[in-house]
């Protein structure tokens, strides 16, 4: 009896239980059938408005929050002069810029995985990497041709924003930042030259450094350098080669501010650059043009006073 | 005609950049020159009317005053540095997988590159060792070219030309920088590229690197001339020199700051560190034409001659 009962009540326990379940099942599947409905709005989802944070659809207002609500894309204001997306007056020299920075730090931190910068390993390296590693080649070359654009591009940048007259009040501050960035992106290129450790680089830096030893003051053949004490093994072209001639020491410095040093500061003064981009009004123009019979006169303190006309 | 020498220096994989460049340059010069002419007729009209001035919207472009001033980044800009984006990258992997960088031996300090160049960026400056010492070539005039570069806007006085092309408003502006960055600059690096070979001798595009070649060309200094051969004759003369140089190179210049009404115009807006800062910046940047034309004329090598440095 009791067996049977147990048996009985088993049964009867299991189809319950397998009632239960089956009942459930439907209305889990009702239930992710309404889910799914809602899946379609994706842009209602919570996993959605956590990483975007508000709607984007084609109204205006979410065209400008599509831009503000963006760390990438904030830099940008939300809306600009019609004028200024024209290809004509910015040349687009800027922006190619700032993007082949970004593309040389790409491929400079995959070149990194590859290399050694170590009198000997170095120059091997640069074989292995042609040679063994999946599209080193074109990684390399991809590297070396992004820095040579990069110097061009910053070039035809300044000469633009020369011609346009785009540093005048109150973009002087900006272009100042500008032609920092100029330097740092010679200088990026110039310790990059010296890596791969061959006869080009080599002598190319041998070449560029020993300029430093006429440095006035600081460099031992240079003007009032023996003077004051330089010799070969104290002067500012020591401090920059690490030793008196171009070696491992010069290596590594070469390779430490290639890719740490000054990467870090020239990604400051871009941070300055663009902010000050923004916060001096936006890009210069197209701006209307102003007529010589419109010019105000100065208004100047008193410690700089205007000269009075001595050329008649 | 040596076509394969010039091919040689041609297709050196780190010179592809210069022959890009003398295709960019005057491609771009002449692209902002053109957008300026169009402006500086513009503001002809517009000067000739004061009718037309009051109501005219000022640009070169077409517009309606029922459209809109502005326009969304999203997408009017971003579609823009999109396709630029692209575009660069295409371009980048074609040169990338078309043109290997090069790779010469390794390095090694008792085999001298000849001639051994800077990478091209820099020729300019290599190629300034010429006429000046490394102290002045390499170290004094890069750092005045940074800072000089640096003073403009704070040199130029002229508020006319801000945000637009023009040759008219900024003719001496533009003249100045155009002959710094043009005709200096980059003809330096033009030169050091193209023309100079081994020993940094000079080589006409078409003519052979010839690497025994010896030119016989002796320099003078300039109180040689004079017969001067004391240390302090020879630094007085030079020191003389180079201040009638300064003279005469700042009357110059101050005539073209003030040489029409409207020169003198802005001329009357500057302080005077401002025009002290413009003179000393310009006539710097004419002393290397200047070295430059009497070593060629005169076989000129120094000026100023003194015990701690020669000009």
């Amino acid at each position: 009896m009791a067996d049977e009962n147990g048996n009985g009540k088993e049964q009867k326990g299991l189809t319950g239980v397998l009632e239960k379940v089956k009942v459930d099942t439907r209305a889990l599947k009702d239930k992710a059938a309404e889910e799914i409905k809602t899946y379609k709005e994706y842009d209602r989802t919570q996993l959605y408005k956590s990483v975007f944070r508000v709607k984007h659809d084609e109204t205006p207002r979410g065209r400008a929050l599509g831009i503000l609500t963006n760390v990438f894309l904030h830099l940008h204001p939300a809306k600009i002069n019609r004028d200024a997306v024209r290809y004509s007056y910015t040349w687009g020299m800027g922006g190619i810029s700032f993007y082949l920075f970004i593309v040389l730090t790409f491929t400079g931190v995959l070149l990194m995985f590859y290399y050694h910068p170590t009198k000997g390993q170095a120059f091997r390296d640069i074989i292995y990497l042609e040679a063994d590693v999946p599209f080193g080649k074109l990684l390399r070359n991809m590297h070396r041709w992004a820095a040579h654009l990069m110097v061009i591009t910053v070039w035809l940048h300044m000469f633009r924003v020369f011609l346009t007259g785009s540093y005048k009040k109150p973009r002087e501050f900006n272009w100042v930042v500008g032609v920092v960035l100029m330097l740092f992106t010679l200088l990026l290129s110039f310790t990059g030259y010296l890596l791969p450790d061959d006869q080009l680089g080599f002598w190319a830096v041998t070449v560029g450094t020993n300029m430093a030893r006429a440095t006035p003051l600081l460099g031992h053949e240079g003007p009032f350098g023996p003077q004051l004490g330089m010799n070969p093994f104290n002067d500012v072209r020591f401090a920059l080669l690490g030793g008196s001639i171009v070696d491992a020491n010069a290596l590594l410095r070469s390779y430490i501010w290639h890719c740490i040093g000054i990467p870090l500061v020239i990604s400051l003064f871009m941070a300055v650059h663009f902010w000050r981009v923004r916060k001096d009004g936006g890009i210069s123009g197209p701006a209307p043009v102003m007529l010589e019979s419109e010019i105000k006169e100065i208004k100047r303190g008193a410690v700089a006073a205007p000269i009075k006309a001595g050329g008649r | 005609m040596d076509w394969h020498q010039i091919w040689e220096i041609a297709s050196t994989p780190d010179n592809v950049p210069i022959v890009a460049l003398l295709f960019l340059v005057p491609f771009y010069t002449w692209y902002a020159f053109r957008q300026a002419r169009a402006n500086d007729r513009l503001i002809g009209e517009l000067e000739a009317s004061p009718e037309l001035a009051k109501s005219h919207h000022r640009k070169t472009f077409p517009f309606r005053p029922e459209w809109t001033r502005e326009v969304h980044v999203w997408p009017y800009l971003l579609r823009i540095e999109f396709l630029a984006a692209i575009i660069v990258t295409v371009i980048l992997m074609i040169w990338s997988i078309t043109l290997n960088a090069p790779l010469e031996e390794p390095a090694n300090p008792n085999l001298t590159m000849n001639p051994a160049k800077d990478p091209w960026y820099f020729l300019g400056l290599q190629e300034m060792l010429v006429y000046f010492d490394p102290w002045m070539a390499g170290v004094v005039l890069p750092s005045l070219i940074l800072v000089g570069l640096a003073a403009i806007p704070y040199m130029d006085e002229n508020p006319l030309g801000a945000g637009y092309y023009t040759l008219k408003q900024r003719k001496w502006a533009i003249a100045a920088f155009c002959f710094g960055f043009l005709v200096l600059w980059l003809t330096m690096i033009f030169i050091g590229t193209f023309i100079r070979g081994p020993g940094w001798m000079w080589f006409w595009p078409g003519q052979t690197w010839d690497h025994s070649r010896v030119v016989f060309e002796v320099n003078r200094d300039l109180p040689d001339l004079f017969n001067i051969t004391g240390a302090w004759g020879k630094g007085i003369l030079g020191a003389v020199v180079m201040a009638i140089y300064y003279g005469v190179a700042g009357w110059l210049v101050h005539k073209v700051i003030t040489l029409n009404e409207f020169n003198r115009k802005i001329y009357r807006r500057m302080s005077f560190l401002q025009y002290l800062t413009l003179q000393f910046f310009l006539i710097t940047m004419l002393l290397l034409p200047l070295k430059i034309f009497i070593r060629h004329a005169f076989r000129i090598k120094y000026i100023w001659i003194t015990p701690w440095f020669n000009i």
